[in-house]
């Protein structure tokens, strides 16, 4: 499955980095990246491939949960199909 | 890739503005568990319902946190228990109501709906056995929800269960009045009642489903409410489509975690509910969504038309966004589930004669509404009456949930806690209703009826 995984906060140095080796260590597959800042927060939102994770959607939810709490921003992971039914037809 | 923006809006629906799935709801038919013994019959019921939900609880919460959207409630609706009472050889029916509780409790859903009668053309066998223990078995029990349907377009109203059900819903308060009175708040009694109901205290397994499915009822008043407040200057046309269009979002979601449900337990998919159903947190009101259209509070002059255009923009939306729309699917008015109503009803903007004008047009009826506990059994049979005979000629489905607080007076103020939230005790009308109330009989289906 392709989880969608978002970044939201106060920019900081190092978020790209922190997160994505985070997810490295659990197997996790980056494939898409975009960064962009809404309404003076910064958002960034990685489509990821969890197919070879070696932890479960919520252990890894959790991990990311304590690595955005040490930089202060908002990580979410969520399951992709949730965002496709929502917004396409 | 899927937009930044409608990753954002999601995101924001489920952290800011109260978006969840209210409930998932599994519908269990205990027609094969009838027996004329019934400890042999809650034996089967017991057996049946921890077999087939097992998995219910752990799923949901599986769902929930691989998808990341809040699923509030896990519960069970089954077969109306009138129809296994029918056979039984006994009076104590409530060791049903006890069976069930403690299914409930071995599973951890929230609560279990069907212990329930449909009486609307006149009492079979077990019906009135079982509407009599309705408030001993809501006293002894903690999840047990209870509905009795006492009239629909079809049938008319059957005013004997009319008048029965006065005194039922005050002896249900009464056994609990060291509870808040809660036996009442688990107690509906309806019009038109649905088959298919994912929400409490009103469901029920109809007979005409299958041995089992998942229904789910979705919410999200709040994210309606945020959606027409970036919407200040549009006039009704387009409030109506921004509704139609947050509806649809909404509905897509609960589709999506009824057919995982339903995939994951190996049961099939009934319907998705597609209701706006208020919590006390502030935020996740009806009532503010109208005012959001431009009422200075709910409950004043124009408040039915704008609940009217609400009701009929979330089933337009819904619709199309799940493959079975069944339930109540609607705008609810639960009183004292809804911060909004709550200040409304505290001020003096809504009174009950308003709320009855707008259960004529919002899903469902008179809900969480507390009244004084000196209330006569024959006020609340009238009250039960004249929201029965809005669905009847509606032909739309009508409740009462109305909750006598013994003891206290109009204006003072009973609290539930949690979901069932608190509110101030409302006043009635003036004037007697008892002697229309003893006349008993059946008030004859109405010319809708006549469509064949």
């Amino acid at each position: 499955m392709k989880a969608v995984i978002t970044v939201i906060g106060k920019d900081t140095v190092g978020i790209l980095a922190k997160v994505s080796s985070a997810c490295a260590e659990e197997g996790v597959n980056i494939i898409e990246v975009t960064q962009s800042i809404m309404q003076e927060l910064f958002a960034m939102i990685m489509l990821a491939d969890i197919k070879d994770a070696n932890v479960t959607v919520d252990d890894l939810s959790k991990k990311l949960d304590k690595v955005g709490d040490e930089m202060g921003v908002k990580v979410h992971v969520m399951h992709e199909d949730i965002f496709n039914s929502m917004h396409k037809i | 890739m899927i937009e930044t923006k409608n990753i954002l809006e999601t995101i924001n629906m489920i952290e800011n503005e109260h978006l969840d799935v209210r409930t998932v709801t599994m519908g269990i038919s205990l027609l094969d568990c009838i027996d004329s013994d019934i400890d042999k019959a809650c034996d089967k019921v017991y057996d049946k319902i921890c077999r087939y939900a097992k998995d219910l609880v752990k799923t949901a919460e599986d769902i929930s946190k691989e998808y990341g959207i809040p699923i509030i409630n896990k519960r069970i609706a089954v077969t109306p228990i009138a129809m296994l009472a029918s056979v039984c050889q006994t009076q104590k029916i409530t060791k049903f109501a006890k069976v069930l509780d403690k299914a409930a409790e071995e599973l951890g859903v929230d609560f279990i709906g069907g212990y329930s009668a449909l009486v609307e053309k006149g009492f079979a066998s077990g019906d009135y056995a079982l509407i009599e223990s309705i408030p001993e078995a809501l006293s002894i029990t903690n999840k047990v929800c209870s509905s009795v349907n006492i009239g629909s377009t079809k049938a008319g109203i059957n005013m004997d269960a009319v008048k029965m059900m006065g005194k039922i819903v005050k002896e249900s308060a009464e056994l609990t009045k060291d509870r808040q009175c809660i036996g009442a708040a688990k107690l509906v009694v309806f019009c038109n009642a649905v088959q298919d109901n994912p929400f409490m205290a009103g469901a029920f397994h109809g007979v005409g489903e299958a041995d089992c499915v998942i229904n789910v009822g979705v919410s999200g008043p709040g994210v309606v409410r945020a959606a027409l407040a970036k919407a200040q200057d549009c006039d009704i046309t387009g409030v109506a489509d921004l509704v139609k269009k947050t509806a649809f979002k909404i509905t897509r979601m609960g589709q999506l975690v009824a057919q995982e449900a339903s995939k994951r337990l190996s049961v099939p998919f009934g319907i998705v509910d597609l209701s706006l159903a208020p919590t006390p947190a502030v935020g996740d009101s009806v009532a503010y969504i109208l005012e959001e259209m431009g009422l200075e509070v709910c409950g004043c002059h124009g408040t039915t038309a704008a609940l009217a255009l609400l009701n009929d923009a979330v089933k337009k939306g819904g619709v199309m966004a799940s493959s079975h729309v069944g339930g109540l699917s609607g705008a609810f008015i639960p009183v004292s589930e809804d911060a909004g109503m709550i200040h409304a009803a505290q001020i003096g903007a809504l009174d009950i004669t308003k709320l009855e004008a707008m259960t004529a047009v919002c899903s469902v009826g008179l809900d969480m509404i507390m009244v004084p506990g000196d209330i006569t059994p024959e006020v609340i049979s009238a009250i039960i009456a004249d929201e029965a005979a809005i669905g009847m000629v509606n032909t739309k489905t009508t409740a009462v949930r109305i909750i006598p607080a013994i003891g206290m007076k109009a204006g003072e103020e009973l609290n539930f806690g949690g979901l069932l939230g608190y509110g101030p005790v409302m006043p009635i009308r003036y004037g007697d209703p008892t002697k229309f109330i003893h006349r008993g009989g059946r008030i004859p289906a109405p010319l809708q009826a006549l469509k064949n």
